[in-house]
């Protein structure tokens, strides 16, 4: 092999030094995962616990970043949203929440359709292309509401995309309107709706949804919500709340069906796994994600997640110094440059509310890979 | 790129053109591996340790003006302060109560102050039965050039008054160009080495530290290594090497962009591997936070340097984070270490 010109050498080269990664896998105890990573192959749910329970954090990153650099290359994407809780007032108030507060609490607040329109208008001179609306399940608004705020936005910015209502709200606001799922959806849709956002999935086992948040929407219910959602043609996300009460299993029982549902319809963009934050939540005594879990959480669904084309590193939840080398980790995706953030905000989260394209377009390209500002549905605007 | 890794791994020594190709072609798995695999080596058992101590700045006022510097106090600005024996007394009692082990002591070039001040300083805290880490090399070349006494005198005198160790800051780049432009009037990169070496000679340890992510360039970080890595090979009075980012906020060069966390754990897992016939890496969570902190457990690092009961250079900086002696211990545990509490030449408490 002496005597191959430069080029033809670089083959064995890069060979030799990607064996010497594979031979750590196999020390790392995972050499049958990274064979079924390189042929392709879907992992099962012990694999999945294998994985979440194994000590060597970065043989499960380098599996997952295996994984990602097959699916986006060296694209690390991000977009320049807005986001717009119109309302903290709920009644699921799950404990594991520091937004959702009861109407005749003094720091309950309710936009009215002007209030968001003005916010929409403030920021008419930057260049937003997705509005991210989400709120309580408020007791008494009418669905018309809803509504209308959605012509408001698309009246003061009509080319925006407006990604609004998780599941949980999609089915309070079907149930306000007295009509099927369906049909409300293709109300929504014709009042402005662009996608879904990925919330109030949080874990869907029915154990800790009775523990944690016995009022919401179930776990069924959210997938249902979900998959007509894509049956008529709208994209949404996923996420999974995790750090609190729940066990590795019912992570995984979570991406089951999360991928299950997945193969059924191809609607899911993105998975985006949140960091729990206990301040000010009724699980304040809980402590904090660690950087370790964090991480672990992106890699795993990476894995697991086959058919999900985008992992999101949001970085307002576990922070933008994790959220960077999250990139590394599998996840493809930043997220935005967010603005006036109040959920995780409420519950101590530390991250500024408001980063500049600039600085993610920077951090991007440290951890090595291509910034793209993309669109909702990840057309890209510009790549950088 | 593989015959260096093949050659880190085996344990040999890495050249500087090495050391250059594998900064700029090395992913952050390649040095991650590498550094950790090192680290293993060095440290087979499962275990991170850490010391209780309080970072005590006698005085803030400074002849220096280091461009880099959020902290000092221009000697005619009213705002500068220096300690109060009472004042010392009481950290140092509190210090103990939380079972620390010794005291960072550290100030700015005091302009006036005689050589006789810092040593009745070290007696009045050895009355307290403390270990003091104390007195950076600036510090003193700065007490040599003002008492006229050379620098081994200094440092005789000063472990006489009760010094245990010297800390190793005020390294930042030991290159002079970068010393020239950043800091012209703290000693040079030859008076830190000479300072250290003394110190060993007299049977004092000392840490190593360089803070990166300014104006330096990888050649530069790496002539700074080569000059740690060489002292130690002379000495071997180096327990640790503690490599942090610069924070630019409140400085003169806050307009330069912030290291982000991919490059301090490159950077991180790049000094366990150069420098080989160092012990100890310690993770610099007061500027990275808890969860990058964690992290570099697996980037090199196998000790969380100190709990920093009190700890004001960086906050100058606008750097905020805190971590409670409990919480680095969870950080640690989540790792899957023992977190152990140790003192300053690294034995166990």
């Amino acid at each position: 092999m002496g005597s191959l010109p430069f080029c033809a050498m670089a083959w064995h080269r890069q060979t030799r030094e990607r064996n010497q990664m594979e031979q750590m896998i196999e020390q790392a105890g995972l050499g049958d995962i990274l064979a079924k990573v390189k042929n392709g192959e879907r992992l099962s749910i012990e694999d999945g616990a294998r994985l979440y329970r194994s000590p060597d954090l970065l043989a499960v990153g380098y599996l997952a970043n295996l994984v990602r650099e097959r699916k986006n290359g060296d694209n690390a994407y991000f977009i320049y949203n807005q986001h717009v809780n119109y309302s903290n007032i709920c009644t699921n108030l799950c404990k594991f929440c520091a937004f959702g507060k009861p109407k005749e609490s003094d720091q309950a607040y309710e936009m009215g359709v002007e209030e968001v329109k003005a916010k929409i208008r403030e920021r008419l001179n930057e260049p937003i292309t997705e509005v991210h609306v989400v709120g309580g399940i408020h007791p008494d608004l009418p669905y018309t509401y809803y509504l209308d705020m959605l012509r408001g936005i698309k009246e003061v910015r009509p080319e925006i995309h407006i990604q609004a209502f998780t599941c949980v709200e999609i089915a309070h606001l079907a149930e306000l309107a007295g009509k099927s799922v369906e049909k409300t959806l293709l109300e929504l849709v014709d009042a402005g709706l662009g996608s879904i956002p990925g919330g109030g999935a949080e874990v869907f086992s029915p154990r800790i949804r009775k523990l944690t948040c016995e009022k919401k929407l179930s776990g069924e219910g959210w997938l249902e919500v979900a998959k007509t959602a894509h049956r008529i043609g709208l994209k949404s996300n996923a996420t999974m709340l995790y750090g609190h009460i729940e066990t590795i299993e019912e992570r995984l029982d979570h991406l089951d069906l999360l991928r299950k549902a997945q193969d059924e319809t191809g609607g899911f963009l993105t998975f985006i796994p949140l960091a729990f934050h206990p301040k000010n939540t009724e699980l304040a005594d809980l402590s904090k994600t660690s950087g370790i879990e964090d991480l672990k959480n992106i890699a795993v669904s990476r894995l697991f997640l086959d058919n999900f084309p985008h992992i999101k590193g949001y970085w307002v939840m576990i922070g933008p110094k994790l959220a960077q080398v999250a990139l590394s980790f599998g996840a493809d995706d930043m997220d935005g440059t967010v603005k006036e953030e109040r959920i995780t905000h409420m519950a101590g989260g530390e991250s500024g509310g408001h980063m500049a394209d600039t600085e993610l377009i920077r951090l991007i390209r440290e951890a090595g890979r291509r910034p793209i500002e993309r669109d909702t549905l990840y057309n890209v605007i510009k790549t950088y | 790129m593989q015959t260096i890794i093949d050659k880190a791994l085996a344990g040999e020594r890495l050249n500087g053109d090495e050391f250059l190709a594998l900064a700029e072609k090395g992913d952050l798995y390649q040095l991650g591996f590498l550094a950790n695999a090192i680290r293993q080596k060095k440290h087979p058992e499962p275990m991170v340790t850490y010391v209780i101590d309080r970072n005590i700045n006698y005085t803030d006022i400074c002849i220096s003006a280091c461009k880099f510097c959020a902290f000092f106090k221009a000697p005619e600005d009213a705002a500068g302060s220096v300690l109060t024996n009472e004042e010392l007394g009481k950290k140092i009692e509190e210090t103990k109560v939380l079972g620390g082990t010794q005291i960072l002591l550290q100030g700015g070039l005091h302009p006036d102050k005689p050589f006789e001040f810092y040593e009745e300083m070290l007696r009045f805290i050895k009355g307290y039965d403390i270990h003091i880490h104390g007195f950076s090399p600036p510090e003193v070349c700065h007490f040599a050039k003002l008492s006229g006494l050379s620098v081994r005198e200094v440092l005789i005198r000063l472990k006489e008054a009760g010094l245990g160790s010297i800390p190793g800051g005020g390294a930042e780049i030991l290159s002079d160009r970068v010393r020239q432009e950043t800091a012209p009037r703290k000693c040079s990169a030859d008076e830190w080495i000479g300072v250290m070496e003394e110190a060993h000679k007299l049977g004092m340890r000392t840490t190593a530290t360089m803070m990166f992510g300014h104006i330096e360039t990888m050649a530069e970080r790496l002539e700074h290594l080569d000059r740690v890595r060489a002292l130690q090979d002379c000495t071997g009075g180096f327990t640790a090497f503690i490599p942090w980012p610069f924070q630019p906020d409140n400085t003169v060069l806050a307009h330069l962009p912030k290291t982000t966390a991919v490059q301090y754990l490159k950077m991180l897992a790049l000094s366990r591997i150069y420098l080989d016939n160092i012990p100890n890496i310690q993770a610099s969570w007061v500027t990275q936070g808890p969860k990058i902190a964690q992290l570099s457990l697996f980037f090199g690092a196998n000790d969380f340097g100190s709990t920093m009961i009190e700890e004001n250079v960086v906050a100058a900086a606008g750097v905020g984070f805190r971590l409670s002696e409990q919480e680095i211990r969870t950080l640690v545990e989540e790792v899957g270490f023992t977190p152990r509490q140790r003192r300053m030449d690294y034995s166990l408490v």
